[in-house]
């Protein structure tokens, strides 16, 4: 679904493509990658220039190489302008300068990320091809080729290279008698093996899963024994990394009032209700919601229960004194909302540890949830009008 | 470090507190108990910790009835063996004293809160806690000049406070002194939801309630069985054809007319309130005026007539002379009120000031009156109250009587009293 889009100039055309709907397999890879780790892959685009109907789009399009280079020499005019435009060098602009310019100038309210316009190198968005695997005279290239899988058996067959090499480098050191065990347990924290869709991916052929076991299996066996920096650099390409979970909570800078108290001041929100908290340093305990004791402006107990969570589970229940202001929503958002903006004012009162604590115990997040939609066609967001079998 | 699925546990409690449902809690305390203890100095997860959620958790029992002593120390002590409110000072402030139940027949026969009842019932013994308005009050009661006009004294507070009950106390010991009490329970249910209204006998505009009036005169006739033969009426009372009490005779006898009589029963309390204003001054006897939810008076009233117009308080019998009854000009006698926002009629529920409560009207009728602001519990009364509870087996969780458990009910009650009554009932 491409759309080619004409700017300024008929000399020029730039291409930008919506990422669409990407082909069933991929799709799960990607779903599977993301339950794995965070990071978001590369999107994919299918097809056709033509406006035909996609029936038949399963078979993918093949694209020639000249065509992709001159798709890739278009993007790289299309950057240019693009900074040009945005008034920044065009010498320097990064794939980062691009989104926040496609974003700007294409401001999009879709939900789905993948619908939004997007600009990227052509390799991202055209799926890896394979060329023409032999010669004119029919004589395929690659000694492998009539294996059927020959990137993945030339791939086993480096590493199982590598392996012997290194098998053979150790008994020579034994044979000298300079053998020395060394054992490599910091490479595999903080990162993963390429799963099989990527790998599958990088190798631009399908595997089945035993092929991947197999040489997921040689490249562990590989890292058991004592390798050089090659065979490391290798095997690293089979890795990525894992993002550490825990994101960096903002802390608010302490305040002083007049008498040198220390406060902090914080905001919190949930479903539609607002909530300002100024948590005091010393205090005893009282807790003021809009200039009215939290006893009288809470009547039920579990909004009370509420508020209470941030400082039960710090245990400093009777330590700090707090004059919020709430408005908006319900008894109990704004009762979650005021939650809310008491835990993130306690950050700062508080060690590092506590403040990942915290966070784990949910008190840091913002409840996303909102009231769904009510949909035409329904009573409600999921009620069904009655059903009359007649 | 905590697992995730402890904590995911310990936010299900928190973050989903609607589903108070018994399988889920029960479930979720299972799992936390089979948890093992962590690692020191990371964050203490048991399940007793969740002290507030509102389920019995049948392991709590057993592990009650396993340590049965409750720490003794000498500071937390609750109660005091002085029965005599006279003697009450300033060192049984937040103590429990106990009133014998014999006592609490006569005095209090249908006029105490509720719940404080259904708790004299559980716990079979009547306990009230010696606080600061009360020795306040008897203090001034002990040197009040019965020469001078009555003086009104007006307890005000936030709801839950304990006016009530620290009306009761005053009534025991004046009740002790050998006082006449005319207690008014609750003056709200004489303006609200009445079945019977009929035109008054004595009076063409106004209003009667004959039930309300017999069953006060009822509770009036228990509470001052020794006074009804004494006191002699001044003037004769016909009630109707039939039916007259010569001047001279005992105030019982208006009483039992007032009671055999249904129809004249308005008019039997209101003679009662004109002899005993009359009398009071005379000195044969000190009366006590004590009437609770005193800005139903002044308020409005959900009363309708048959032509469904609204009735304005004027209008009703009991209260034009209950009026009379709290205006200060008789004497040898105390009026005591209490103010309420629990049962008043189209007030904010956060008044609780005077003037928020009686109207400009109510105001100006009582002023000049004194005023004792019932505030919530001081931290040491609201430690001999758990302590009390905890006498009495009445918190059976198990994290009742550590300092943490207390800290939270501390919190959630915000040491209100009726609030704290409420959360140990659910423990």
């Amino acid at each position: 679904m491409a759309a080619p889009c004409v700017f300024w100039g008929a000399a020029v055309s730039y291409r930008l493509f919506l990422g669409g709907r990407v082909s069933l397999a991929l799709r799960q890879g990607v779903w599977k990658a993301a339950a794995a780790e965070l990071q978001i892959l590369r999107l994919r685009h299918t097809t056709g220039v033509t406006a035909k109907k996609n029936v038949a789009a399963l078979r993918r399009e093949t694209y020639t190489v000249d065509f992709i280079k001159k798709q890739i020499e278009e993007f790289n005019i299309g950057k240019r302008h693009l900074a040009n435009m945005m008034g920044e060098d065009p010498e320097t602009f990064t794939q980062e300068d691009i989104d926040r310019a496609i974003a700007y100038l294409f401001p999009s309210g879709l939900f789905e990320k993948q619908a939004r316009p997007i600009m990227k190198h052509p390799e991202q968005i055209f799926p890896k091809q394979r060329a023409i695997q032999w010669g004119e005279d029919g004589r395929p290239f690659h000694f492998l080729f009539y294996t059927g899988k020959q990137s993945y058996y030339s791939l086993m067959h480096e590493a199982y290279g590598k392996l012997l090499d290194v098998e053979k480098r150790q008994n020579q050191l034994q044979a000298k008698g300079l053998f020395s065990e060394k054992t490599k347990t910091k490479d595999l924290i903080g990162s993963r093996w390429l799963i099989k869709e990527e790998l599958e991916e990088m190798l631009v052929e399908k595997l089945s899963d035993q092929d991947y076991a197999q040489f997921i299996r040689l490249l562990e066996r590989l890292l058991t024994v004592e390798c050089s920096a090659e065979e490391e650099e290798f095997v690293q390409r089979f890795r990525r990394s894992v993002t550490v979970q825990s994101r960096k909570q903002l802390i608010e800078p302490l305040q002083y009032d007049g008498q040198g108290m220390a406060f902090s001041t914080s905001e919190g929100k949930r479903k539609s209700a607002k909530a300002e908290a100024i948590v005091y340093e010393h205090g005893s305990g009282r807790i003021k919601v809009n200039g009215i004791d939290y006893l009288l402006y809470f009547p039920v107990t579990q909004d009370r229960e509420q508020l209470m969570f941030p400082f039960h589970f710090l245990d400093r229940l009777g330590k700090h004194d707090v004059t919020c202001t709430v408005s908006g929503g319900g008894r109990s958002s704004q009762a979650g909302a005021i939650r809310l903006a008491m835990a993130k004012a306690l950050c700062s009162f508080v060690t590092e540890e506590e403040v990942e604590w915290m966070r784990q115990a949910g008190l840091l997040t913002a409840d996303p949830r909102v009231r769904e939609r009510k949909k035409p066609g329904q009573e409600g967001a999921r009620r069904k009008f009655t059903w009359k079998k007649r | 470090m905590l697992t995730e699925w402890q904590l995911s546990v310990l936010v299900l409690l928190y973050i989903s507190p609607i589903c108070n449902e018994d399988e889920n809690l029960s479930v979720a305390a299972a799992m936390l108990t089979r948890t093992s203890r962590l690692v020191p100095g990371a964050r203490r997860l048991d399940p007793g910790r969740l002290l507030h959620t509102g389920s019995q958790a049948p392991q709590s029992l057993a592990a009650h009835l396993d340590n049965p002593a409750p720490d003794d120390s000498p500071r937390a002590v609750s109660r005091t063996s002085e029965k005599d409110p006279a003697r009450h000072g300033e060192q049984h402030e937040g103590l429990h004293y106990n009133i014998p139940l014999q006592d609490m027949r006569t005095l209090f026969p249908h006029s105490l809160p509720p719940r404080f009842s259904m708790q004299v019932k559980t716990f079979s013994e009547a306990c009230l806690m010696v606080r600061k308005p009360a020795l306040e009050l008897l203090h001034y009661l002990k040197n009040t000049n019965f020469a001078h006009p009555a003086v009104r004294y007006v307890l005000y507070g936030e709801k839950g406070t304990g006016k009530t009950l620290s009306l009761c106390h005053v009534i025991h010991f004046c009740a002790k002194q050998d006082w006449l009490i005319l207690h008014v329970p609750d003056a709200h249910l004489w303006v609200k939801s009445c079945r019977g209204l009929l035109p008054s006998t004595y009076n063409k505009q106004r209003l009667d309630q004959p039930a309300e009036a017999s069953i006060w005169l009822k509770n009036f006739k228990t509470t001052n069985e020794r006074f009804l033969s004494q006191i002699k009426v001044q003037e004769k009372y016909v009630w109707n054809k039939r039916e007259s009490t010569e001047k001279g005779s005992p105030l019982g006898e208006v009483v039992e007319q007032g009671i055999t009589r249904v129809k004249n029963a308005t008019d039997a309390v209101g003679v009662v309130l004109r002899e005993l204003k009359g009398q009071s001054s005379l000195g044969g006897f000190r009366l006590l005026v004590a009437v609770d939810g005193v800005n139903a008076l002044w308020g409005k009233t959900t009363l309708k007539r048959e032509d469904k117009s609204l009735v304005a308080p004027e209008e009703l019998a009991l209260v034009h002379n209950l009026r009379k009854m709290v205006k200060n000009d008789w004497h040898g006698g105390t009026i005591v009120l209490t103010l309420s926002q629990t049962g008043s009629l189209f007030k904010p529920r956060k008044a609780y000031l005077p003037q928020e409560l009686l109207g400009k009207e109510g105001f100006d009728a009582l002023d000049p009156f004194i005023p004792i602001l019932v505030s919530n519990y001081s931290p040491k009364e609201f430690e001999s109250c758990i302590q009390y509870y905890l006498e009495n087996s009445w918190l059976q969780h198990e994290k009742a009587h550590t300092e943490e458990g207390k800290k939270e009910l501390l919190f959630l009650s915000n040491a209100n009293p009726g609030q704290l009554e409420r959360l140990c009932a659910h423990l």
